[in-house]
């Protein structure tokens, strides 16, 4: 009763309840029909899309993907197994309507938590590779989060593997408190362990990498790069607009704005991800 | 005492700030200046001072007192080139065998278009990460409020200690009930749930040591002098590996499921 009574409730946070409609989302509709581009306005047919994988075939934009889209279209087949899977975020300061809050992401993305970590092969390179989700509560970092990056990157110390991570974050995870800021020094200090052991760490930011996962991991990698037009930054261009009363200058904390400030190594499109993490793999690999 | 009541003490205009407690507590301070990148910053007080005879560099942020030099100081919050100061003192530090001593006190880092394009976000990870493995003892001590990740910046220490009306916190509580409850007079609420007090974090070991507040504040600068001494002490007992472990294993701990 309950259930229906809210089913037509609009969500009180729009950062956190990412609508399927909003239109940096590919609908999940059959391939007939249509989508306009946001960015370019042309009408695009959906199976079009999904083959281009999400990005628009007129202008370039680039749709956001889920995490299993992007672990399909990234690693080779069958190469991906998954750690942790399992791990579940609990309201561990009692905050207020949290246990809701992940029981509608759960149910909205179909993963247990904001990031899926694991091993696979690139082009037959091993690695072990995250990627953030953006359907779990805008790729948030609560305690979870944290752990799996940080079990992940201590995995791959200990097997000398190097790290691919797709970063997607609207920062540390508030519902969780202090403990959620205590990730980011969790994960950075397994980064810069790995990162010691003479291991290779690059990290893909995609649209948007922001607060806390931009101040800790995102930036931590030897080799940066991002997607064309990915917002990144640290505060969220709404923030600054409100708190500085300044109007943003058009292309602000986007990948091409920091690949101009010397912050990324690279701005690579999705078509050509795969091939290229197979070459820096390829170049970082150690003798056996 | 509401948690909201204990951050209106800790944003209080009079409450003394980062220099106050330099001068109360260290003998023959030098303020050593700029990141050798970009620039200055105010925001952030960097020096090498002595503390009961031992060579040690002290970090603090700065808010100023008085609005003309609160505004030198850009309130205290830091821009990168602050952060990118602080590492340099700390790497400093490390060659030299000294201790580092953080004082924190920011409503967070700056934002605003100039900390963007500098990077502000890389600053503050690139601090995270090598504060992390730093081979010298590190104590940071949170005197006021404890804004987010610019507050962590310069607090990923061996132990951390809060005054009893210091605050930390993921993100301000009004930035939290806008964003929650698009309501701004939530803010107590906020500040209650966001578990931001002194007291709620020793309860969850996120702080070793919560500092009562005198209403002298001299009596404390003394009794933080000879704790932070023997601490500093203490810490510089355990050889560089195990300081480095107990570090890690510190912030390891932190929401292991289970």
């Amino acid at each position: 009763m309950k259930l229906t009574k809210n089913l037509f409730k609009k969500p009180n946070n729009p950062l956190e309840w990412y609508d399927s409609r909003t239109k940096d989302s590919i609908p999940d509709v059959p391939d007939e029909m249509c989508i306009s581009c946001p960015k370019c306005r042309a009408i695009i047919l959906t199976g079009d899309l999904n083959e281009n994988a999400g990005v628009c075939p007129k202008c370039g934009h680039h749709f956001r993907l889920n995490s299993r889209q992007r672990i399909g279209l990234l690693t080779d087949a069958d190469s991906f197994t998954e750690h942790d899977g399992e791990l579940r975020s609990t309201n561990l300061i009692d905050f207020p309507n949290y246990d809701k809050k992940l029981w509608h992401a759960r149910l909205k993305s179909g993963e247990n938590e904001a990031v899926v970590c694991g091993t696979a092969c690139v082009e037959g390179f091993p690695c072990a590779l995250f990627v953030m989700e953006a359907d779990f509560m805008m790729g948030s970092m609560g305690t979870v989060v944290g752990e799996k990056i940080t079990r992940l990157f201590e995995y791959a110390t200990e097997h000398s593997l190097p790290v691919v991570g797709f970063t997607l974050s609207g920062g540390a995870r508030m519902q969780e408190g202090t403990l959620s800021l205590m990730q980011m020094a969790k994960t950075s200090a397994a980064v810069k362990r790995h990162s010691d052991a003479g291991n290779l760490y690059v990290a893909v930011l995609t649209d948007p990498t922001t607060g806390g996962v931009t101040a800790s991991f995102a930036m931590e990698a030897d080799i940066i790069l991002a997607e064309p037009g990915a917002l990144i930054g640290f505060a969220g261009p709404r923030v600054i607009e409100q708190t500085m009363r300044q109007k943003l200058p058009p292309g602000f904390q986007r990948a091409e704005f920091l690949l101009e400030k010397g912050f990324l190594d690279d701005v690579v499109p999705r078509g050509r991800q795969k091939a290229y993490l197979a070459n820096l793999l390829s170049l970082h690999r150690k003798e056996a | 005492m509401e948690a909201f009541e204990h951050l209106a003490a800790a944003r209080a205009k009079d409450r003394p700030t980062g220099l106050c407690y330099i001068r109360g507590i260290f003998t023959d301070f030098v303020e050593m200046h700029g990141d050798r990148r970009f620039g200055d910053d105010q925001a952030i007080v960097t020096g090498i001072a002595r503390l009961c005879g031992m060579p040690v560099t002290v970090v603090a942020q700065e808010k100023g007192s008085g609005t003309k030099e609160r505004v030198r100081r850009n309130f205290g919050s830091p821009h990168p080139e602050g952060y990118r100061k602080a590492l340099r003192q700390m790497k400093l530090a490390e060659k030299f065998g000294r201790p580092v001593v953080c004082f924190v006190d920011t409503a967070g880092a700056f934002c605003g278009v100039s900390a963007e394009e500098r990077g502000e976000g890389q600053a503050i990870a690139e601090n995270l990460m090598e504060m992390s493995a730093l081979k010298t003892p590190i104590l940071s001590i949170f005197i006021g409020e404890g804004g987010s990740g610019g507050a962590l910046a310069l607090a990923v220490a061996d132990e951390v200690w809060m005054l009893e009306n210091a605050c930390y916190s993921v993100i301000s509580p009004e930035g939290c009930a806008s964003i929650l409850w698009k309501d701004s007079s939530q803010v107590s609420r906020a500040a209650q749930c966001l578990k931001m007090t002194a007291k709620d974090l020793l309860q969850l070991k996120i702080v070793e040591r919560v500092v009562p507040e005198p209403a002298d504040f001299e009596n404390l600068y003394e009794n933080l002098k000879t704790g932070i001494y023997h601490k500093l002490v203490d810490l510089q007992a355990f050889g560089t590996e195990e300081l480095l472990r107990r570090r890690y294993d510190r912030f390891r701990k932190f929401g292991v499921p289970g």
